[in-house]
């Protein structure tokens, strides 16, 4: 009866120990990325097309101001509001004082230099198919951006959101570095796939989420329902989104529609950025939604 | 006493007024705005057909259509606005809440897609060349009105 009790409190405990370990706060292994040299031109089309500051420029800033990542958009979701973080690089309000290690571990393992759990509004769901190279780049590219002193706000999120360990839990779950579409047969296509699935997480928001607020991989790029509002984000689903190749790659130049209606909401930041990328990405991502099924 | 009643019918015809106010669908007012935007596309339609290379260039068809963009950013605003035609108040519109909160905001870019239509108005006979860019600032303008103050379709 004793023994059977040991048996059981050991057992418990492994449990418990495997499950703190599965849901441990992961770096990247760092010697992978030191041994690359940065491209910050190159880094500057990934910084494009990642869509970095569409989120953390403050509210409001147009131009060259949005290259100042002070932080302070809110993002409202059914788990809390969350409230992009100064990632400047000043030194104290910024990531200034990060290396190239904790900066890869954030954007594709989801965790902190503390090693502690991003929330996954930041999409390293999606950056986690990032090139090692495209990492190092875009790093190289964050040296040369100005420094904002602004401090980061907290998160609103109740319990038992609050948790930072389940994001651990969530991410064995939802984290993965499997893409969506297994096949690019053209080099066209595996541009457009790298676009879609990991720089412009345009799944992030026109795929529907579970119950988990996991992504519902198998109606991928289906449409949702707006997280912060009203209203439906389209889907982009051959039969639904019936505009050709051409029509697709102008929506993202100029944000007009093929019946000359034009783009709002989120989708303009969106299109703000894909009009800066070479016409070829545009087609890129064009040709890889008419490639789904 | 005299002065008293008036003032009091005058507050009584204020509170029919605004009742009936209260319930106005705005069916009008939201055929006119919607309307007007629709008139817009149309035309932007044959401008950015051109400039996209999808139908031959026609100096006169693409000056007539700058010209009606022209037109429509003459047309005041105010009367289609009424306060209560926000989405979240009304069903049929996805115009935010956001107009009427920060109208400075919204009134200036409409303004700016006036100066836009004025640049295209001055393009639009002297070539194809020339109707891309200012298509640009065209949809720069739409879009600019639309991150904030229109919602997304359902």
């Amino acid at each position: 009866m004793r023994r059977g009790l040991m048996v059981s409190a050991l057992g418990l405990a492994a449990i418990v120990a495997a499950g703190l370990f599965v849901t441990r706060a992961a770096p990247v292994d760092a010697s992978a990325f030191d041994s690359l040299t940065g491209d910050a031109a190159n880094g500057e089309t990934v910084f494009t097309a990642a869509g970095c500051a569409s989120c953390h420029a403050a509210p409001e800033a147009t131009g060259d101001a949005k290259l100042v990542l002070a932080g302070g958009q809110r993002f409202g979701s059914d788990f809390g509001t969350f409230i992009a973080p100064n990632i400047s690089p000043h030194p104290e309000a910024g990531i200034g004082s990060w290396s190239l290690g904790d900066f890869a571990s954030a954007l594709k393992n989801g965790v902190s230099p503390d090693g502690r759990h991003y929330y996954p509004a930041f999409p390293y769901t999606s950056y986690v198919h990032m090139t090692d190279q495209d990492v190092v780049d875009l790093w190289a590219f964050w040296q040369t951006l100005p420094e904002d002193a602004t401090p980061s706000q907290p998160h609103k999120v109740g319990f038992p959101f609050n948790i930072r360990r389940s994001v651990g839990v969530w991410k064995q779950l939802y984290l993965s570095d499997d893409w969506v579409i297994a096949n690019t047969p053209t080099p066209e296509l595996e541009r457009g796939r790298y676009l879609v699935e990991a720089l412009a997480h345009c799944g992030e928001c026109h795929t529907p989420r579970d119950a988990l607020g996991g992504l519902d991989r198998s109606q991928w790029l289906a449409g949702a329902p707006n997280p912060t509002g009203r209203g439906q984000i389209p889907s982009l689903t051959p039969d639904d989104l019936t505009w050709g190749p051409t029509e697709i790659a102008y929506y993202l130049e100029t944000g007009f529609t093929p019946d000359f209606d034009s783009a709002g909401g989120h989708m303009v930041a969106v299109i703000e950025n894909f009009a800066k990328l070479p016409a070829s990405d545009r087609e890129a991502v064009a040709a890889y939604l008419k490639a789904l099924q | 006493m005299k002065k008293h009643l008036t003032f009091a019918v005058a507050l009584a015809a204020l509170g029919c007024g605004t009742a009936a106010f209260a319930q106005d669908d705005f069916s009008a007012q939201l055929k006119a705005r919607q309307g007007q935007f629709r008139i817009m596309a149309i035309n932007l339609g044959i401008l950015g057909g051109m400039a996209q290379g999808k139908m031959d260039y026609d100096a006169d068809a693409a000056q007539a259509a700058a010209d009606t963009l022209v037109a429509v950013s003459t047309i005041q605003q105010g009367p289609m606005w009424p306060e209560g035609s926000d989405n979240m108040s009304i069903d049929g519109t996805r115009a935010q809440p956001t107009i009427w909160e920060q109208n400075d905001d919204f009134l200036s870019k409409w303004s700016d897609f006036g100066t836009a239509a004025q640049a295209m108005q001055a393009a639009a006979s002297g070539g194809v060349e020339a109707l891309g860019p200012v298509m640009g600032q065209i949809g720069g303008a739409c879009k600019a009105c639309h991150d904030t103050h229109r919602a997304p379709a359902n």
